[in-house]
């Protein structure tokens, strides 16, 4: 219970079902004096106190688990590593595959509980498949797609069938205070926002090159290749001008040579998408569906080729701001939710039909 | 249900709650002048008048306070200020490594914001302050000491600490002791005048009394400056309208316990004794901390080697046994005890422990239900503890 709506709702719907439900806040910031001052974008101290509150208004017992030192190692360091070596990392999905399916699943399995129940938007019903929100917009199946079958036969998601607009009634009608708590959009263990500057201190500055992607020129400097993600636009400061007037975007990074390349809008299209480590719930190891690039990002149909150690996609139609490290989603399209089939940790991105 | 957590707070004895009632039920701020506030004025001073009494003081030395945190923070505060300002000089303050938070953040505070320079007294494998090593600090230092202050007993693993001799030390070097005998009163012999202290916390929810009321038993000529300033209605050192209704079940409860102690502590430690017979044969390899003889009556402490502390509450609670870890909470989040620490514990040993503390109210029963669930919840406990090894 992280101290918002959702988990909140959760719960109470979880105990509604005849479920024994205990409440569980994990701290998750490392220092500990780092809670009496309570500056976090979430888990803070006030966060702790509302779902204490919310346990309390449904009737559960609440404890607060310290998860600090597994949070640290698993996702923020994992964060700052993956930077490092080039890729754009989703801590978001990070967290739900070490700490709330693996340390606290494995605890709360040890304790005597029988699953995990969060409040991520996402249906995970009976037939043990795990579908879309039926909330498109706050559909969060893409950070959930990481579970394994075993990590999903002990989770519950029980607001995959409601809005958030309908999650926020109940939360009111069960006179629950979180029911208009703003949603925390930040990443949560970097509580003014700014990731650059927290990836700066981690990483130092590295001062290297911008390139043009197409001619090799040099373009300008930066302070540090981590400050920079596929597809990002602004802020890119160049000195010298595109030939062609058009913006230009960050295309690759390459942590080797601490260069980041740019070049015109046209050139970020990959039509060819591999990946690794992948988790795959189907028995065919080739399907044509659709496939998610990044968290939220758009949904393009193709045909996936899974392998052991990798999956290759290959897209109908050009994807734009396709970043190693991010994960690739396979979605089969279903009326009654789109099913995931799986998914991998994004490599690179590629164009065969590369117009130079 | 079995309640045994009385060392965090214990029910208020029912001629307490009687007295509080009733006490509520009248009119008058003990300040006022007229015939309503002398009759508030004359309750809160025959409590004093009790508590004064059996805890071997003058009436003029008990200094009423919202609860022992207060009354802690005016004591390490308070004379250090008044110390200090006597004399330049006096800038140290030592405190036992084992000391309650109230205690230990007050000083810590002194220590980041007034100057002070803190020295913490260690403690042997029992949890006890060595009387040498704080003869030998007061011999090198006693003219820079502001204030030394060691609680009387501790209220995680109920280790007794021998707070008349070290106080005597301190008084020969001219050295004002403060004592927080929140977990001690009612509990052990607790004579303010004969232990030669200068300061004394006392709590009235630990006792059978209400939250929110203590006091400081402050000697006569011990200068302090006060944390709260207004109207001056406590010898000027402590400031803010009495609570009548308080401080008549804060003395009720005081003298109740204090003189019914003889015969409560050697019903609770025989009991105490007991449970801690039944949980070692239990779970053998159980670890019982503490000091086997200068110990609290009702305190039981033990380390489950290879449990957390917080998995074993957790497990016992949804059996609704009632205990504690023993250390202080950050939200929620147990952090491992300074004072196990401080006995030679490592983490791990400090972070396994559970305390069960009896009370008044303690009965053979509750350590029925206690070990009947015990050892499965150790062992479900165990096989939990191996979650926090890496994947
Ligand atoms: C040794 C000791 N000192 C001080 C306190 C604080 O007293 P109070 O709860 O009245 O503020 C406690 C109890 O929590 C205690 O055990």
């Amino acid at each position: 219970m992280s101290g918002g709506v959702d988990s909140a709702v959760a719960a109470a719907r979880a105990k509604d079902a005849g479920h024994d439900v205990t409440g569980v806040h994990l701290a998750l910031a490392r220092n500990p004096q780092t809670y009496r001052t309570g500056a976090r974008g979430c888990c803070t101290l006030e966060d702790s106190r509302d779902a204490r509150r919310a346990a309390d208004v449904i009737g559960i017992p609440f404890y607060v688990w310290d998860m600090a030192d597994e949070f640290h190692a698993s996702v923020v360091d994992d964060f700052v590593d993956e930077y490092a070596a080039g890729r754009t990392p989703n801590p978001c999905l990070r967290c739900n595959e070490k700490i709330k399916f693996a340390a606290v699943l494995d605890r709360a399995v040890a304790l005597g509980f029988d699953a995990v129940v969060t409040g991520h938007h996402a249906r995970l019903g009976a037939d043990g498949l795990l579908r879309r929100s039926v909330d498109l917009a706050k559909d969060q199946s893409y950070v959930l797609a990481v579970l394994t079958r075993a990590q999903l036969d002990r989770a519950a998601f029980p607001l995959g069938d409601s809005t958030k607009e309908q999650v926020r009634l109940e939360a009111a009608d069960r006179g629950l205070a979180v029911a208009d708590k703003p949603d925390s959009h930040d990443i949560c263990f970097i509580a003014d926002g700014d990731t650059r500057g927290f990836l700066e201190k981690r990483l130092g500055s590295a001062p290297g090159d911008i390139v043009d992607g197409r001619s090799g020129e040099k373009l300008g400097t930066h302070n540090g290749a981590y400050g920079y993600t596929i597809g990002q636009r602004k802020g890119l400061n160049l000195r010298v001008p595109a030939a062609d007037g058009r913006p230009r975007y960050v295309l690759s990074i390459t942590p080797v040579t601490n260069t980041v390349t740019v070049g015109p809008r046209e050139d970020l299209e990959v039509d060819t998408v591999t990946a690794e480590r992948p988790i795959w719930h189907e028995t065919a190891d080739r399907v044509d569906c659709e496939v998610q690039l990044r968290a939220h990002g758009e949904v393009v149909p193709a045909s996936v080729t899974v392998t052991p150690s990798g999956l290759t996609a290959t897209l109908a139609t050009p994807a734009r701001g396709v970043a190693a490290g991010q994960a690739i989603v396979a979605y089969r399209p279903d009326p009654a939710g789109d099913v995931v089939l799986g998914s991998a940790t994004i490599t690179a991105g590629t164009r065969e039909s590369a117009n130079v | 249900m079995a309640y045994l957590d009385h060392a965090a707070t214990t029910p208020m004895l029912s001629a307490a709650l009687d007295a509080y009632t009733a006490a509520a039920r009248e009119i008058g701020n003990p300040s006022s002048l007229h015939a309503a506030g002398r009759a508030a004025r004359r309750m809160v001073e025959e409590s004093r008048e009790r508590i004064a009494a059996v805890i071997g003081a003058r009436p003029s030395e008990v200094i009423f306070t919202g609860g022992g945190t207060e009354a802690d923070n005016l004591a390490t505060k308070g004379i250090f200020w008044a110390r200090r300002d006597a004399d330049p000089k006096r800038l140290r303050m030592v405190a036992s490594a084992v000391e309650h938070h109230a205690v230990l953040d007050a000083v810590d505070w002194l220590g980041r914001h007034e100057g002070a320079e803190v020295a913490y007294l260690p403690v042997d494998a029992a949890g006890r302050v060595d009387p040498e090593v704080f003869a030998e600090l007061v011999r090198a230092h006693g003219d820079e000491i502001a204030l030394v202050t060691v609680q009387w007993a501790n209220n995680e693993v109920g280790t007794v600490h021998p707070v008349p001799e070290l106080a005597a030390v301190a008084a020969a070097a001219g050295v004002p002791f403060h004592t927080d005998a929140v977990q001690a009163v009612g509990q052990v012999p607790v004579d303010f005048a004969a232990s030669g202290v200068a300061a004394l916390t006392l709590t009235g929810h630990k006792l059978g009394g209400p939250v929110g009321t203590g006091a400081l038993v402050l000697g006569r000529d011990v200068a302090c400056t006060p944390l709260l300033h207004g109207g001056g209605q406590e010898r000027d050192v402590r400031s803010g309208t009495l609570d009548t209704a308080g401080v008549v079940a804060f003395a009720v409860a005081v003298e109740t316990t204090v003189q019914a102690r003889l015969e409560y502590a050697g019903r609770v430690a025989k009991l105490r004794d007991e449970l801690v017979r039944r949980v070692l044969a239990a779970v053998p390899e159980a670890i019982y901390n503490g000091d086997p003889e200068h110990r609290l009556p009702g305190n039981a402490h033990f380390s489950f080697p290879g449990c957390e502390g917080d998995a074993l509450l957790l497990l016992l609670d949804a059996q609704g046994i009632y205990c504690s870890t023993g250390s202080a909470c950050s939200a929620g989040v147990a952090q491992p005890s300074h004072v196990l620490l401080a006995m030679g514990a490592d983490d791990a040993r400090a972070r396994s422990s559970l305390r069960f503390s009896l009370g008044h109210d303690s009965t053979e029963a509750d350590l029925d239900v206690l070990l009947a669930t015990l050892p499965a919840v150790v062992e479900r406990a165990r096989r939990a503890g191996a979650w926090k090894t890496p994947r």
